[in-house]
Parts: C-alpha cells; sequence; structure tokens
C-alpha cells in the first residue's frame, strides 16, 4: 500500500523539510517504520528507549486518532494518510 | 524585566532559547519557561506584590513577561471568599471559593490570555488565535479587540450559543469546526505551524499557561501569605490544575512562603469526559483518550495535553479525582448559588460536585482548610440549568390576594 505520512514541523529536518513523505505500508507501526528508509533518525523521535510510541505523539489515521482505531496495528488501505500530530496543544 | 531566561523541555530537559515554540524537537514534550529564581528572591517581597496593582500584573516578577504598555483591563485579584453556608451543607469545616467568574470576560481564561497577549506583542505577533471549548474564546476575542489585533477563534459547532455570541461581539473570526474540541485541537496544531499567528494554547501556551499560576498566587496572598490544605480544580486538559500546584511551589522557591507548601492537589471531571479520573482510579500509568458527552463543554477535553502531568500532582500530593454526572453538575451549580451568591458555570458544578463526593468519600476532610476554583460564570452556560427550579416561583395576577394565595407563608397570623 501507498500511504502518505504527514510529518509535523519538529520533524521536518530529518526530509528535507518536506510536509509529507510517501512509503510502502500494510499498517500504522510499518508506517511509521518505514520512515527510517527516509531517514534513520525517526524512530529515535517517535519511540522511547522502552520501545513503545513517546507519550507526547498523537498519530491519526484520516481523521482519527489510533488509539480509538487498533493503535500501531491499525490496518492502512492504499492512499490513506497517516498524520503525526505533537499531543500537548489546547486547553 | 521579566526574569525569564531560557524554554526547558518537561520531559528530557532539552533546553531552547525564548520564542512561541510550544514542543520540544526531541521528544515533543511540552516545553516549560525557566527562571532565573535567585533574581526573583532579590526583587520580590510581599511588600513589593502589595504595592502593585489590583490585578495579575502585581506578581510581574513571577511572570514569563512584563506587563504591556495597556494594562487597563483589570485581569485577575478576584475575591476569594469564606463559604461557610456551602461548608455546612458538605459536613466540611474552612472552605473558600475563588470567584474567578469576576474577570473582564467571566473566566480565568483571561489570566492565561493577558499573559499570551503581552508575550505576543512582545515577539510582534499580529494575529491572536486559539483552539477554545469557549472561555477562552472570549478571552482572546476581547483582548485582541483592545490590543487592536486581528483574531481568529476555532471552536467545536456545538458549543452553546451564548459562548460563541460572547466571542463574535468582539468582531473575532470565528471558526465553527464540525468536530469535538480534539479536532480543533488538531487542526489548529497544524495550522498553527503554517501561520505566523500567535496561539494562546499552542505556539504560546508556554507563557500562556503560566498565567494560571496566578490563581495560587491570590490564594496564598488573600490568606494572609498562608496557603490551604487541599484545593479542588477542574481538570480540562490538566494544565490549571499542574500550574496551581506549582505556583504554591513557586511562592515557596522565591521566598515569599515560610514554609513549604504542603498543598494537597484534588480534580473534578465530568463523567461524560473523565479520561484523567479514569487513569488516577485504575491506577493506571497512560491515559487513554474519550470521545466527550457532557454538558461540562468547557472541560469536554478528551485527549487532555497535561493529563499526565495532572495525574503526578495529584498522586503525589494523596488528593483525590472525581468525575459527577451531569446532574451532580447542574445541581452543584444550584448549590453554589444557593449557598454562597455565586453562579458558576457548569466547570463550577463540576468542582462542586466534585467536593461534595470527596468530602463523602473522605478525601477531602472537615479538619482541612479548602479552596475551591470557580473558574466560569453561570450566564455562559444558562442553558444547562433551564427546566425545574429555573422559571418563577408562581405567576400571580397583581392582587394583593393573589400574593397572600401563593405565598400563605408571608401572611401574618400564620
Amino acid at each position: 500500500m501507498t500511504i502518505n505520512v504527514r510529518i509535523p514541523t519538529q520533524l521536518r529536518s530529518l526530509c528535507n523539510g518536506e510536509p509529507e513523505v510517501t512509503v510502502a505500508a500494510n499498517s500504522v507501526g510499518e508506517a511509521l517504520v518505514a520512515l527510517n528508509g527516509v531517514n534513520s533518525g525517526f524512530s529515535d523521535r517517535l519511540y522511547d528507549e522502552t520501545g513503545n510510541l513517546r507519550r507526547f505523539v498523537n498519530i491519526f489515521v484520516g481523521e482519527e486518532d489510533i488509539r480509538f482505531l487498533d493503535g500501531l496495528n491499525t490496518e492502512l488501505r492504499d492512499g490513506q494518510t497517516v498524520s503525526i500530530i505533537p499531543a500537548v496543544a489546547g486547553g | 524585566m521579566a526574569h525569564v531566561q531560557t524554554l526547558v523541555c518537561r520531559e528530557c530537559g532539552h533546553q531552547y532559547p525564548i520564542a512561541p515554540i510550544y514542543t520540544c524537537e526531541f521528544c515533543f514534550g511540552p516545553l516549560g519557561v525557566a527562571y532565573d529564581t535567585e533574581a526573583q528572591r532579590a526583587t520580590v517581597s510581599r511588600e513589593s506584590i502589595a504595592a502593585g496593582p489590583p490585578s495579575i500584573w502585581r506578581y510581574r516578577d513571577l511572570l514569563p513577561v512584563d506587563p504591556p504598555g495597556d494594562a487597563s483591563a483589570r485581569v485577575g485579584y478576584t475575591p476569594l471568599v469564606r463559604a461557610d453556608r456551602l461548608a455546612s451543607e458538605l459536613g466540611l469545616g474552612e472552605v473558600w471559593v475563588k470567584d474567578d467568574t469576576r474577570n473582564p470576560t467571566n473566566s480565568f481564561k483571561d489570566r492565561v490570555v493577558a499573559v499570551a497577549l503581552a508575550k505576543a506583542l512582545e515577539f510582534g505577533i499580529k494575529t491572536l488565535a486559539c483552539a477554545s471549548t469557549g472561555n477562552l474564546a472570549n478571552a482572546v476575542a476581547a483582548a485582541a479587540a483592545r490590543a487592536g489585533l486581528t483574531s481568529y477563534v476555532f471552536i467545536p459547532a456545538d458549543l452553546e450559543f451564548a459562548k460563541i455570541a460572547t466571542t463574535a461581539i468582539y468582531g473575532a473570526n470565528v471558526v465553527a469546526v464540525d468536530g469535538n474540541y480534539d479536532d480543533v485541537n488538531r487542526l489548529c496544531a497544524e495550522i498553527a505551524a503554517e501561520q505566523s499567528w500567535g496561539f494562546a494554547n499552542i505556539n504560546l501556551r508556554p507563557f500562556y499557561a503560566e498565567g494560571s499560576k496566578t490563581l495560587a498566587y491570590e490564594t496564598a496572598e488573600q490568606l494572609g501569605w498562608e496557603t490551604p490544605d487541599h484545593v479542588v480544580v477542574p481538570v480540562a486538559s490538566g494544565s490549571l490544575l499542574t500550574k496551581i500546584r506549582a505556583g504554591f511551589d513557586d511562592l515557596f522557591s522565591v521566598g515569599l512562603l515560610n514554609e513549604k507548601p504542603g498543598v494537597r492537589i484534588s480534580g473534578a471531571q465530568a463523567q461524560g469526559c473523565s479520561p484523567v479520573a479514569t487513569a488516577f482510579a485504575d491506577n493506571a500509568q497512560v491515559i487513554n483518550p474519550v470521545k466527550p458527552a457532557t454538558i461540562a463543554k468547557s472541560l469536554a477535553i478528551g485527549n487532555p495535553a497535561d493529563g499526565y502531568h495532572a495525574l503526578d500532582a495529584v498522586r503525589e500530593t494523596r488528593g483525590g479525582i472525581a468525575a459527577v454526572t451531569d446532574d451532580e453538575i447542574v445541581e452543584g451549580i444550584r448549590l453554589l448559588a444557593r449557598t454562597e451568591g455565586i453562579f458558576g458555570e457548569t466547570a463550577a458544578g463540576v468542582t462542586v460536585a466534585s467536593l461534595k463526593r470527596l468530602a463523602e468519600e473522605g478525601v477531602v476532610r472537615p479538619d482541612e482548610r479548602v479552596v475551591l476554583y470557580v473558574t466560569g460564570h453561570g450566564l455562559k452556560t444558562l442553558d444547562a440549568v433551564a427546566g425545574p427550579g429555573s422559571g418563577p416561583t408562581a405567576v400571580i395576577a397583581p392582587t394583593r390576594q393573589a400574593f397572600a394565595d401563593a405565598f400563605p407563608e408571608t401572611q401574618p397570623g400564620r
């Protein structure tokens, strides 16, 4: 599947400033791992030492937070967009 | 000069220069403001504060920005009132209400916006914006109007009419988003990255959030430079609760309190949106987001940005977090109004009802000096108290007899 991943400004230095990166993946977890093909620095920024997604990173498929879906196992369809959004905003 | 030094990531400690940024580039953690505490200690005193204006700017040495040229809108320094009748109804001893309905746009959000706006002006920002559940929308729209800035205010489309009208009136661009607050927030985080605007609660958030500390500063000053034993604070994003706790600690750090404060911090959420209360009750390390369904729309944040910090504050101080039903919320609004003459919005209903619950559970004790934070005015959420008890007690003909018939207890000889 071809997946568009929207990159937040904080991470764009890892992908030449591009706001969006295209990867091949069948699930959200695969899409995030595939980002390492663009730049091996992505995993360090998205995951903590224990291998969990950092707690202030939110991931969306389309308009939905993956915590309301199947988390990193959420399956993707061709052409879907995965967005990485900093959690700390609002209130 | 404000004694602010840098921005520091509250997760990993990375430091950044003072700028309109809000997340750590490395770990996405929230940035907080670091002060020169020694300089603060040398400058601030109880006397210097007492000599200041009756507004948040009396604590200027403790804030991350100097007061703006025009600080004439009297933000903060709201009454702390003793609430003996409420205490008595709840079986408690000493209860105080911090009445923050009495701000320029009738909620505590005027505090945080005053700080955000001052910082925005310092940064040369021309457009003020926010993602809001209503109260912040009011505060941003009014403050921007007074400062002559353009404003864009993003709200969930289902917000109470009163909160929309009281935002639009100031000439703000009101963007009603077809979604809940968390959808609005996410959209705004993306727009903030593309515009050179000052989003009060996004890229100005580290400064904005500091404004909430003034609620702790005022509470201590108004109690004669003592701290309460226990405070009850409404929780939406969790920022207010976190900052009230930090505010009490800061007072000690800069030498304004004689003893290290041991304030117990309790939180208040609506059952229809209680991600932090749920994590607390389950003793969980992870806060799971929820889809809000409650009349307390000002607290309807299903994905609370400062949830983890709020949870830590409550756990570390041995407080509690209640989650109350919509019926309890309405009863809480009525109880506060009936006993103390203070009409709070639904968030106040949540807070009062939570205090009641926590008192019944023995978490808040009768031997404690308790402060309850009432953060917004009831006229903003009038719909919540429509129905029984909101109309006239009786409708009568314009005759003395009709009055006597309707209210026999008022007649002599009875």
